[in-house]
């Protein structure tokens, strides 16, 4: 061969079609967009760690105050802990129910699938509060847990009814792309049960496994609303965060321990892509799907497991919505509509419920398209390595920040005098940019497993076909995507309903919400209408989620022929 | 194609929503639009808002309300460039911190002469005036006591006893300026050493550090605790609801805050803020804080709203307000190193 | 070796194309010339670069260095869609949402042509590939015959002056390939158009191809017609990789001599190889005589039949040389053969090697 000689050639520049400058253009938009919504907010509160209160350049002082004070490791430790067993308890839990949706036969399985998903559209206010009315010093069950509710115990259920579905949507997905093919392979091998799950089953959600456990771990050690209704003194980095901003106006070491924070999450994502990427090679696609058989004795089994997982959260829902419909926890246990009255408890009444409905509906459209046509964009064009990694370190970026840090990281950025976006400031804009900011990650990952699951070459095909790529993204991509851009639109939607952290720093007296009118009405002591309020939240994210199922099921089953066989 | 269609239908919409909202800032037109950031109680804000503006026909209220840190985070956060016009009803400390770092435009409302001393900022021109002072008292849950046979206290050394282990909460001062405010009121009644050893002993009764200033007084109103140390106000108002507690003013004397009103610097409604800080000054003003807070800042309204203990303004510790600013480094340092780093294993 | 010179005008023209991969070596200095309506295979063993050379010439992964001239056009640097082919892919790529008419005329629309104009075209494609019924339904609703052809008519709707297909039958089952192959033969001699198909079965390219290009390791081992990459492999990796060949290790003896275990074979004067040197004897099992053999035939050696295994058509004999008990080889006869002759195991046999069917390779 000669290679010697080919190797001085020079190499070959070749030209870029008006589709891939399109999508070049685009991916540079996009990142211009990200670095506006995600990473120059963040940097301009992270930047604040260097300085001192006065703004003056301080180098690492501030972290090395903060590294030298025992507490960060008290924090440090506790968030790990807490992170630690609620992953240990959810994930085989999640492991479990999601088993039990997708390799049993259950009856009213869409009611135990629907069940699963009630935690996530409930304000992380509503298991504080129900805790509280199950297990606290007046609660019905004070005397089983052995011990106070608040604290450890506390946060950890707490924990874990906020994260069950995360895992559980994460799960069920890992399971049910299964192949048939190797379930019949192990039986006419005569493998035992036990071997065939071990040898079959968990390889196969392997990948899935080691997802939801990094999400939980990372939404546990993020969030500090659990922690602050019922963590009591257990300190917890993301309380930390929350007395030095809140507590005692310290933006510098505010944005330090941010910091901190930052690096255990951003450790996990690392790990999950590392792992992501070797799944890629793991699908097939001519695996045949798995459909269980019924089986009486695993079917009783797991009737009755997720019946009682399912009597946990309805429990924790049914307390929050009998508290809200009490007159005076625990001395007068009359029940009233009153508490529904929310003028009586916030100036701005039902009017945060409206704001908030409209914030869900912006940040869910808004979102979406974003998410979607980012991820596309990310995914479908061709070289440009460094800027599509800038992209997909910003979509990531999100999920390891906690809410309270990108509020203020907002106000710092959009409120800044030469900022010549500051007009969208005290807006309804920002609380619907920032959302989507917040939740990015998420519609971006599940954009992107969408765009991976379908053929690599319609975009070849169009090539040859003369056909701008962005018709066929039209024409064919987002068709045949349209489920999982329903997915994120509901998550975008649901999260909207629900957000505190970040928004509560960037309401304006026209926008204030429902999920921070829910915390100030708790913080002014009615805890009965801020339950009231959360499932007044509670109810409209299911009725917009039980929608979504209907839409599926009857709508998008005429537009969706081409999937039937 | 249909989706096509649908996605562009989509992005108009989301077009549609920003741009009414971002218009939804500009509906008002002849009236001068105040916009006045506050932690005041949300039953509050209508009438404050109804009375200020039956006196002002040509100026509308705004309101920005959350809790006290998040409003003052927000504020300074919101240093260069700010949006709040006045801010009516938020810590003096915080207006202190605020004046501190050149963000308050200073001036004397008219008829704040009348107000007492203690409720103004003493500078020339004033930097904030106070409005009603709330303090950390102590909420008793008669109910829980009689249930448990617990006697009522009556002094803080009456916490310290053994009979109270593990029944008493309160907020933590490094998530809550009630809690500062508590701290420093001690540090204040019984001197450093003092103090302290008394917030050791106390330490071994306290189950919990909680990160509001209500969230005490509610506790204890609804049984969790049998007593917790917070807001008067938030113990008197949940007293009213039906709860067993009694506000107890601990016979040692104690910390103290006030509520007070300045106008913030860079306003471009400067003479509409300043009509609001006048009014806030006036009689009026203070006769309607009466109907809340049991101290107000003028001497001529003589309030007890229901439910509030008495005594309070003769008991409030002399607090000396630039002290507790310039100190509260370092008193949090020592709080957190005392009992917040330790905190942890006792949650189990 | 590429045969550069032997054709007077050519549609497509490859020069000094390579491919990297960081260190690896995908594609090494390729050059290749491709006649106006003929139907070449690149065929070789999978990770050959078959493939990655046809994408190079598509334009969806561009080579590294080295030129492409189609239709005397530099193509080289220019994107997919500024270059003029049509293609099929192993998934046939059809777009699952769109009804089969949908698919076909999908490069239609965007040309701006008239509705009427498209459906006609549509009409004429689906009866072309033998799916007028089919328009209406969705892929999923084909099977994988019909999927294929479907992507076939879409790949010609635009008329593409070269038609690139990349594995196209290779998901098919052993019947619908076999028919396809003759039915894509059929339709790109009716059409004339130019087309390159990629494939590692050696019985498709023999089948369907006018000419063959064999690669191995990113290089291309021979170029030309399937008789003579059959008959003349111009390398042992080509004699090895198409069709069935045995190779007996031996040594130049002469020019036109081979020795192996110490008995000559004649076979045609070898000039590249030097007198002495180690080398492999090869034959095709169907070349090897055994039926009326005359007295004085070349080559002639006794052996004995060790293994008989019947393939249905022919039983494949393993025959071991009577003189040397390690050298072995294997013939194919035919079951009239081996009733006339009593073949059976442990039979012993004169056999011969035909001296123009011998090839002969540096070992």
């Amino acid at each position: 061969m000669t290679l010697a000689v080919s190797d001085r050639r020079p190499p070959l520049r070749v030209g870029l079609s008006r589709d891939d400058l399109t999508m070049r253009l685009g991916v540079v938009l996009l990142a211009l967009v990200l670095l506006l919504i995600v990473g120059l907010p963040l940097w301009a509160l992270l930047a604040k760690g260097f300085e001192d209160r006065d703004g003056k350049f301080v180098w690492f002082a501030n972290y090395a105050a903060y590294f030298s004070t025992p507490a960060l490791f008290d924090s440090a430790l506790n968030s790990f802990k807490v992170a630690a067993v609620t992953t240990l308890v959810v994930v085989p839990l999640s492991f479990l129910y999601a088993y039990a949706l997708t390799r049993a036969v259950l009856p009213l399985r869409w009611l135990f699938q629907g069940i699963s998903l009630i935690p996530i559209f409930a304000p992380s206010l509503l298991p504080g509060l129900a805790l509280i009315y199950l297990f606290g010093n007046q609660g019905f069950f004070k005397g089983l847990l052995g011990g106070p509710i608040y604290g450890f115990d506390g946060i950890v259920i707490a924990q874990i009814f906020y994260c069950f579905p995360h895992a559980t949507l994460i799960l069920v997905t890992a399971l049910s792309t299964a192949d048939a093919r190797l379930y019949e392979a192990a039986d006419a091998l005569g493998a035992s049960k036990l071997r065939v799950f071990f040898t079959v089953t968990l390889p196969g959600a392997k990948y899935g496994l080691i997802s939801a456990a990094l999400v939980v771990f990372t939404l546990v050690i993020t969030d500090f609303g659990i922690a602050k209704v019922i963590g009591g003194n257990f300190n917890v980095l993301a309380t930390d965060v929350y007395k030095q901003v809140i507590g005692q106006q310290n933006f510098s070491m505010g944005a330090v321990v941010g910091m901190v924070l930052l690096a255990p999450a951003a450790l996990a994502f690392v790990v999950d892509r590392l792992v992501q990427r070797k799944q890629v090679a793991l699908l097939t696609a001519r695996a045949v799907p798995l459909v269980p058989k019924p089986k009486l004795g695993r079917d009783l089994f797991f009737t009755a497991f997720c019946s009682l997982v399912s009597v946990g959260i309805l429990a924790i829902l049914g307390m929050a919505a009998w508290g809200s419909l009490i007159k005076y926890w625990p001395y007068n246990l009359t029940l009233t509509l009153g508490n529904y009255e929310f003028t009586n408890f916030d100036a701005s009444g039902w009017d945060s419920y409206f704001n908030s409905l409209r914030m869900a509906l912006g940040a869910a459209i808004v979102g979406t398209a974003l998410t979607f046509v980012g991820a596309w964009l990310n995914e479908k064009t061709k070289g440009f390595g460094l800027m599509r990694g800038v992209v997909q370190f910003l979509a990531f970026l999100p999920m390891a920040v906690p809410g309270l840090v990108l509020g203020l990281g907002y106000i710092f950025f959009f409120n800044a005098p030469n900022n010549p976006l500051n007009f969208i400031y005290a807006t309804m804009a920002i609380l619907v940019v920032n959302t989507v900011a917040h939740f990015y990650t998420v519609g971006h990952l599940t954009a992107t497993t969408a765009l991976k699951q379908i053929d690599p070459e319609f975009e070849s095909v169009s090539a040859s076909l003369k056909v701008p790529i962005w018709r066929t993204f039209g024409r064919v991509t987002a068709p045949i995507c349209l489920p999982a851009i329903l997915d994120v639109a509901i998550y975008m939607f649901v999260n909207a309903m629900t957000t505190v952290s970040s928004v509560i720093f960037l309401y304006a007296p026209d926008t204030k919400l429902a999920s921070v009118a829910a915390v100030n009405i708790e913080e002014a002591g009615t805890t009965a209408a801020a339950a009231a309020l959360c499932i007044v939240i509670v109810i409209t994210s299911a009725a917009v989620k039980a929608l979504h199922v209907l839409a599926d099921r009857f709508l998008l089953g005429r537009l969706q022929a081409w999937r039937r066989r | 194609m249909t989706m096509m269609t649908t996605l562009r239908r989509a992005a108009t919409l989301g077009a549609v929503a920003l741009a009414t909202v971002g218009l939804a800032g500009e509906a008002w037109a002849q009236k001068t639009r105040l916009t006045v950031y506050t932690a005041i109680e949300n039953e509050q804000l209508e009438p404050f808002k109804k009375a200020f503006e039956a006196d002002n026909p040509n100026i509308e209220i705004a309101w920005v309300r959350d809790s006290t840190g998040v409003m003052t985070a927000k504020l300074i956060a919101e240093k260069d460039n700010p949006r709040a016009d006045v801010v009516w009803g938020l810590a003096a400390s915080s207006l202190g911190q605020m004046a501190s770092m050149g963000m308050i435009e200073p001036y004397t409302p008219a008829g704040s002469q009348r107000l007492k001393p203690i409720f103004k900022s003493g500078k020339n021109p004033e930097t904030w005036v106070g409005m009603d002072a709330f303090l950390a008292v102590v909420c008793f849950n008669t109910a829980e006591a009689d249930k448990n046979k617990k006697p009522k206290p009556a002094s803080w050394a009456d916490l310290v006893k053994p009979e109270y282990k593990d029944s008493i909460v309160m907020p933590n001062p490094a998530s809550s300026g009630t809690g500062y405010l508590t701290v420093a009121g001690w540090l204040t009644i019984m001197g450093e050493e003092a103090g302290w050893k008394f917030m050791d002993a106390l330490h071994q009764n306290v189950s919990q550090y909680l990160h509001s200033g209500s969230a005490p007084c509610v506790q204890a109103a609804k049984g969790e605790r049998l007593i917790g140390i917070g807001f008067d106000m938030r113990g008197a108002s949940e007293k009213t609801k039906g709860a067993p507690i009694d506000l107890i003013v601990p016979k040692e004397g104690l910390g103290w805050e006030m509520e007070a009103t300045a106008i913030v610097k860079g306003t471009k409604n400067l003479d509409a803020a300043k009509k609001l800080a006048d009014w806030s000054a006036s009689r009026k003003a203070n006769e309607l804080y009466g109907k809340y807070y049991a101290i107000v800042a003028d001497p001529e309204v003589k309030s007890m709203p229901a439910n509030y203990p008495a005594d309070g303004e003769r008991l409030m510790a002399k607090v000396d307000v630039d002290w507790m600013a310039k100190n509260r480094d370092r008193i949090l340092a020592e709080w957190t190193k005392r009992y917040d780093g330790k905190s942890a294993p006792k949650a189990r | 070796m590429n045969g550069a010179g032997e054709v007077p005008m050519s549609y497509l023209e490859v020069r000094n194309l390579s491919k990297r991969f960081g260190d690896f070596v995908a594609l090494g200095d390729i050059s290749l010339d491709i006649v106006e309506g003929e139907f070449v295979c690149f065929l070789g063993p999978s990770g050959c670069g078959k493939t990655t050379l046809l994408r190079a010439i598509a334009g969806l992964d561009p080579q590294t260095s080295g030129t492409i001239h189609q239709k005397g056009r530099d193509v080289s640097a220019l994107p997919p869609a500024q270059r003029d082919f049509g293609i099929v892919f192993q998934s046939y790529a059809l777009f699952p949402n769109l009804t089969v008419a949908d698919n076909v005329g999908y490069g239609l629309v965007s040309r701006r042509d008239k509705k009427a104009a498209i459906a006609a075209r549509v009409t004429e494609l689906l009866g072309l590939v033998g799916l007028l019924d089919s328009g209406a339904k969705y892929p999923a609703q084909l099977s994988g015959g019909q999927q294929q052809r479907v992507a076939l008519a879409r790949a010609l709707a635009t008329a593409p002056g070269l038609l690139l297909l990349d594995e196209p039958l290779s998901a098919l089952d052993a019947r619908v390939r076999v028919r396809l192959r003759h039915e894509i033969k059929a339709l790109q001699r009716r059409l004339g158009v130019t087309t390159i198909m990629v494939t590692h079965d050696q019985e498709e390219a023999l089948t369907m191809a006018d000419r063959i290009v064999v690669m191995n390791h990113g290089a291309i081992e021979q170029v030309g017609t399937p008789q003579e990459i059959y008959r003349r492999p111009a390398t042992a990796f080509v004699a090895d990789f198409v069709g069935s060949m045995n190779f007996l290790s031996g040594k130049l003896a002469a020019p036109d001599t081979v020795e192996i275990a110490g008995r000559a074979f004649r076979c045609a004067a070898q000039d590249g190889l030097a007198p002495g040197s180690a080398v492999r004897l090869c034959i095709r099992p169907e070349d090897v005589r055994v039926r009326d053999l005359p007295a004085d035939v070349a080559n002639r050696v006794a052996v004995e039949v060790t293994e008989l295994d019947f393939v249905g058509a022919f039983c494949r004999a393993t025959l071991k040389l009577r003189e040397a008990d390690d050298v072995a080889l294997t013939a194919d006869f035919s079951s009239n053969l081996i009733r006339d002759l009593g073949v059976e195991l442990g039979r012993k046999l004169d056999i011969a090697l035909p001296p123009d069917r011998l090839r002969v390779f540096a070992a």
